[in-house]
C-alpha cells in the first residue's frame, strides 16, 4: 500500500483528518495523525489522550515492546453469497482509505500488521443475512487490519465478535459508497486477561448511512476509538455503545465525529453500567463541526449507571463548532448511582434485591439494545447483562 | 384476622458520628379493618416508626418486637416484609430512572402475589385503578417517580396500595404537600382500600386536615419517640384546637 505509506506525515490522505489536525479536538493529541509508529512518542501517561489509560496494563502495545506471536488471534469470516472476502497484503489500495491512525497504538498496529482482511459488498447488493467476523484470541499478541467496503447503494449488517484471550491492536476501516447502508456490531466479549486497542474509521459516502454498535463486556483493558468522517453531503452516522464494566476492568471508548462536509447528521448514544472495585469506564465524545459543514445536525450522549461503590467513570463530551449555520448540536453526559434508596423503594414493593438491580439495569439498557437490530446479538446481550448481574449478587 | 403488633420498639440512628435513640419504646396494635392515626410534631419519630417497620437499613432496632400475625417482622428482609403484607406509602418516593411505571407495577404485583398476574386482566385492573385516581394513561410509560410532581408521586403510591392489597398499610405523611383536590383524590383511594375491610391502616400525619377525609378509629399522639396519648377521633379535634404544645413542652425527652 505504497500509496498511503509514502504520504508525508500530517498531510492529506483523508482530507478530514488533516483539517481536523488544525483544530483543538485534534491538536490536544500529542502528534498529528500518521501511519508510522515512529511519528508518535512513547506515551508516558500524562498526555491528554492517554491520561485515563493504564499504560502498564497495555502489555507493551504502546512502547514497541509487544511483538506479534504466531498464534495471536484466529479470524473467521462467514459471509452470504455476493460478498467478496479476501486476505490482502499491505499494499492494497483500500487499506487506510477511511482514516489515519491518531495515536501510537493505532500506528503501531498499522506499522506491524502483515495481512489485512478485506470484505467487499458490491454496489447495489442488499444483504438479508449478516456478515459475521469471528475474532478469537488464542492467547498471543496480534496486530490486525480489517477493511469493510460497501459499494454504492449496497446494504449490509456486519457482526465482529471478539472472544478468547489476546493482546490485540487493530485498525478497522469502514468505507461506505454513496447511498450505502452499513450496520456494524462490534462485540468485545473477551476473556478477563485480554487487551484490545483499536481504531475504527468510518468514511461515510454521500447520502450513506452508517450505524455502529459497540458492545464491550470483557477484557482487562479495552480501548476503542470509533471515528467518523464524511465523503459527501447527506451522510448519516449513528454511534451506539453499551458497556458493562466489572471489578478491575478498564473500558475506554473515545469517539470522534468529524463533520467535515455540509448537511450531514450524527447521533451518538453510549451507555454503561459499572460494578465492583476499580471498575473504570472512560468515555470521550468529540464532535467537530468544521466551518464548511453547514446544515450539520448532531447530538451526543453518554449515560453511566454505577451499581456499587469502588467504580469510576470519566465522561468527557466535547463539542467544537466552527460555523453557526447548523440545524442542531448538543451533548449530554450524566452518571447516576443505583443507590440504597432506590433499592429500598423497590424492595419495599416486594421485589427481591437481585431482581431490583436487574430491573434497573435492564431498563437502563433496554432502549439501546433495541437499536441493534440483530436478533441473536440482542438476545446474547440480554443474557450477558443477566450473567454480569448474577456475578454481583 | 391480620394483626400488626408493635411492642416496646426501640430504634437508633447514626448521625454525625453519634448514635441517637429515636424510638423509645413504641407499643401499638393494628388490626385488619382498623384505621389508626399517628399524629405528632416534627422530629417526634413518626417517620422513623414507618421506615423501621418497612426495614430501612438506616435504622437499627435496639429493642422490642414487631409481629405480623405472629411472624417476626424484624427478622424479615425489606422485600419479605412487603410480601408478608406490609406496605409503606412513602413521604418522599424515590426516582428509579429506566424503569417504567407499568413494568414496575407488574414486577411488584408478581412478587407480592407470588405469580405473574394474567396480562389481560392486569392491564384492565391497572387502567381502572389509574382512572379512579385521575391518572393519565401516559403515566404508565413514564419512569418511576421521574419528573413526577408531588401530587403525582402520592397518587402513584396510592395506586400501588390499591393494586398490592396489603394486610397493613402505613401511610407516611401522604397528605403533606398536596392541594385540596389532590388530597381528596388520594383520600378516596385510601378509603376504597379501607372499605374492603381487609387492610389495617396506620396513617401518619402532622396535620388534622386529612382526617376530614379519612376517619380514624383510633388517634395516637406521638412525641419524644413514643405514643404519649391515645384516644378516639375526638383526640384529633383536641389537637386541631390546641396543637402539640402540651406534648412537646413537658413530654419531650430531648
Amino acid at each position: 500500500m505504497a500509496e498511503a505509506q509514502n504520504i508525508p506525515v500530517g498531510s492529506t490522505t483523508a482530507g478530514s483528518i488533516a483539517v481536523a489536525a488544525e483544530s483543538t479536538v485534534a491538536t490536544r493529541m500529542s502528534a498529528p495523525p500518521s501511519f508510522d509508529v515512529q511519528d508518535f512518542p512513547v506515551p508516558h501517561g500524562r498526555e491528554e489522550e492517554w491520561r485515563f489509560t493504564p499504560l502498564e496494563r497495555l502489555r507493551g502495545l504502546h512502547d514497541g515492546t509487544a511483538v506479534a506471536t504466531g498464534e495471536g488471534v484466529k479470524v473467521e469470516v462467514e459471509a452470504p453469497e455476493g460478498v467478496t472476502v479476501e486476505t490482502v497484503g499491505r499494499d492494497d489500495a483500500r487499506i487506510g482509505k477511511a482514516g489515519t491512525p491518531v495515536d501510537r497504538v493505532a500506528a503501531q498496529a498499522y506499522s506491524a500488521f502483515e495481512k489485512a482482511g478485506v470484505v467487499t459488498v458490491p454496489k447495489e447488493t442488499v444483504l438479508t443475512e449478516p456478515i459475521r467476523i469471528a475474532v478469537h484470541g488464542e492467547g498471543g499478541t496480534a496486530f490486525g487490519h480489517q477493511v469493510i467496503e460497501l459499494g454504492a447503494f449496497a446494504e449490509a449488517v456486519v457482526v465482529i465478535d471478539h472472544t478468547g484471550d489476546a493482546v490485540l491492536a487493530a485498525n478497522v476501516d469502514y468505507i461506505l459508497g454513496d447511498g450505502a447502508k452499513l450496520t456494524v456490531v462490534s462485540v468485545q466479549d473477551w476473556d478477563d486477561k485480554a487487551v484490545h486497542v483499536a481504531q475504527h474509521n468510518a468514511l461515510v459516502g454521500r447520502d450513506a448511512s452508517f450505524k455502529s454498535v459497540v458492545v464491550t463486556f470483557g477484557g482487562d483493558v479495552v480501548r476503542l476509538h470509533p471515528r467518523v468522517s464524511y465523503a459527501g453531503t447527506g451522510g448519516e452516522a449513528e454511534l451506539f455503545g453499551l458497556y458493562f464494566t466489572d471489578a478491575g476492568q478498564h473500558q475506554e471508548h473515545r469517539l470522534l465525529v468529524d463533520h467535515n462536509t455540509p448537511h450531514c447528521k450524527s447521533n451518538v448514544v453510549y451507555k454503561g453500567a459499572l460494578q465492583g472495585d476499580d471498575a473504570h469506564a472512560v468515555w470521550i465524545g468529540d464532535v467537530l463541526i468544521e466551518a464548511r459543514a453547514e446544515g450539520t445536525d448532531t447530538y451526543e450522549m453518554n449515560r453511566n449507571l454505577v451499581l456499587t461503590d469502588g467504580a469510576r467513570v470519566d465522561s468527557v463530551p466535547n463539542l467544537e463548532i466552527e460555523t453557526g449555520e447548523i440545524v442542531g448540536a448538543g451533548h449530554a453526559s450524566a452518571t447516576g448511582r443505583f443507590d440504597d434508596e432506590q433499592l429500598f423503594y423497590l424492595m419495599a414493593r416486594g421485589i427481591p434485591a437481585d431482581e431490583a438491580r436487574r430491573l434497573v439495569v435492564r431498563g437502563f439498557f433496554a432502549e439501546l439494545v433495541q437499536q441493534i437490530g440483530v436478533e441473536d446479538i440482542e438476545a446474547r446481550l440480554l443474557e450477558k447483562i443477566e450473567a454480569e448481574l448474577e456475578a454481583t449478587v | 384476622m391480620a394483626t400488626l403488633e408493635i411492642r416496646d420498639l426501640r430504634v437508633t440512628v447514626e448521625a454525625d458520628n453519634a448514635t441517637k435513640e429515636i424510638l423509645k419504646g413504641v407499643d401499638l396494635t393494628v388490626k385488619q379493618g382498623e384505621t389508626h392515626a399517628i399524629m405528632g410534631p416534627n422530629g417526634s419519630g413518626k417517620s422513623t416508626l414507618a421506615y423501621s417497620l418497612a426495614g430501612h437499613p438506616k435504622y437499627t432496632i435496639t429493642g422490642g418486637t414487631v409481629t405480623l400475625d405472629g411472624e417476626d417482622v424484624l427478622e424479615m428482609s425489606v422485600d419479605e416484609r412487603a410480601r408478608a403484607g406490609l406496605f409503606l406509602a412513602m413521604q418522599y418516593p424515590v426516582e428509579v430512572p429506566g424503569v417504567s411505571v407499568s413494568n414496575f407495577l407488574r414486577t411488584s404485583a408478581t412478587a407480592i402475589r407470588g405469580e405473574a398476574p394474567k396480562l389481560r386482566t392486569w392491564v384492565k385492573e391497572v387502567k381502572e385503578a389509574m382512572e379512579r385516581l385521575n391518572m393519565d394513561p401516559s403515566f404508565a410509560e413514564r419512569n418511576v417517580n421521574e419528573g413526577f410532581s408531588g401530587g403525582e408521586k402520592k397518587r402513584h403510591e396510592i395506586l400501588q396500595l390499591e393494586l398490592l392489597k396489603p394486610k397493613v398499610a402505613i401511610l407516611d405523611e401522604t397528605d403533606s404537600g398536596l392541594d385540596v383536590d389532590a388530597l381528596r383524590i388520594v383520600s378516596e383511594g385510601v378509603n376504597r382500600v379501607r372499605e374492603t375491610g381487609e387492610v389495617g391502616t396506620l396513617l401518619i400525619t402532622h396535620y388534622t386536615r386529612i382526617l376530614r377525609y379519612i376517619k380514624p378509629d383510633h388517634v395516637h399522639v406521638f412525641a419524644g419517640g413514643r405514643i404519649v396519648e391515645s384516644g378516639g377521633a375526638e383526640l384529633a379535634d383536641k389537637l386541631e384546637n390546641e396543637g402539640y404544645e402540651a406534648y412537646t413542652k413537658g413530654g419531650a425527652s430531648e
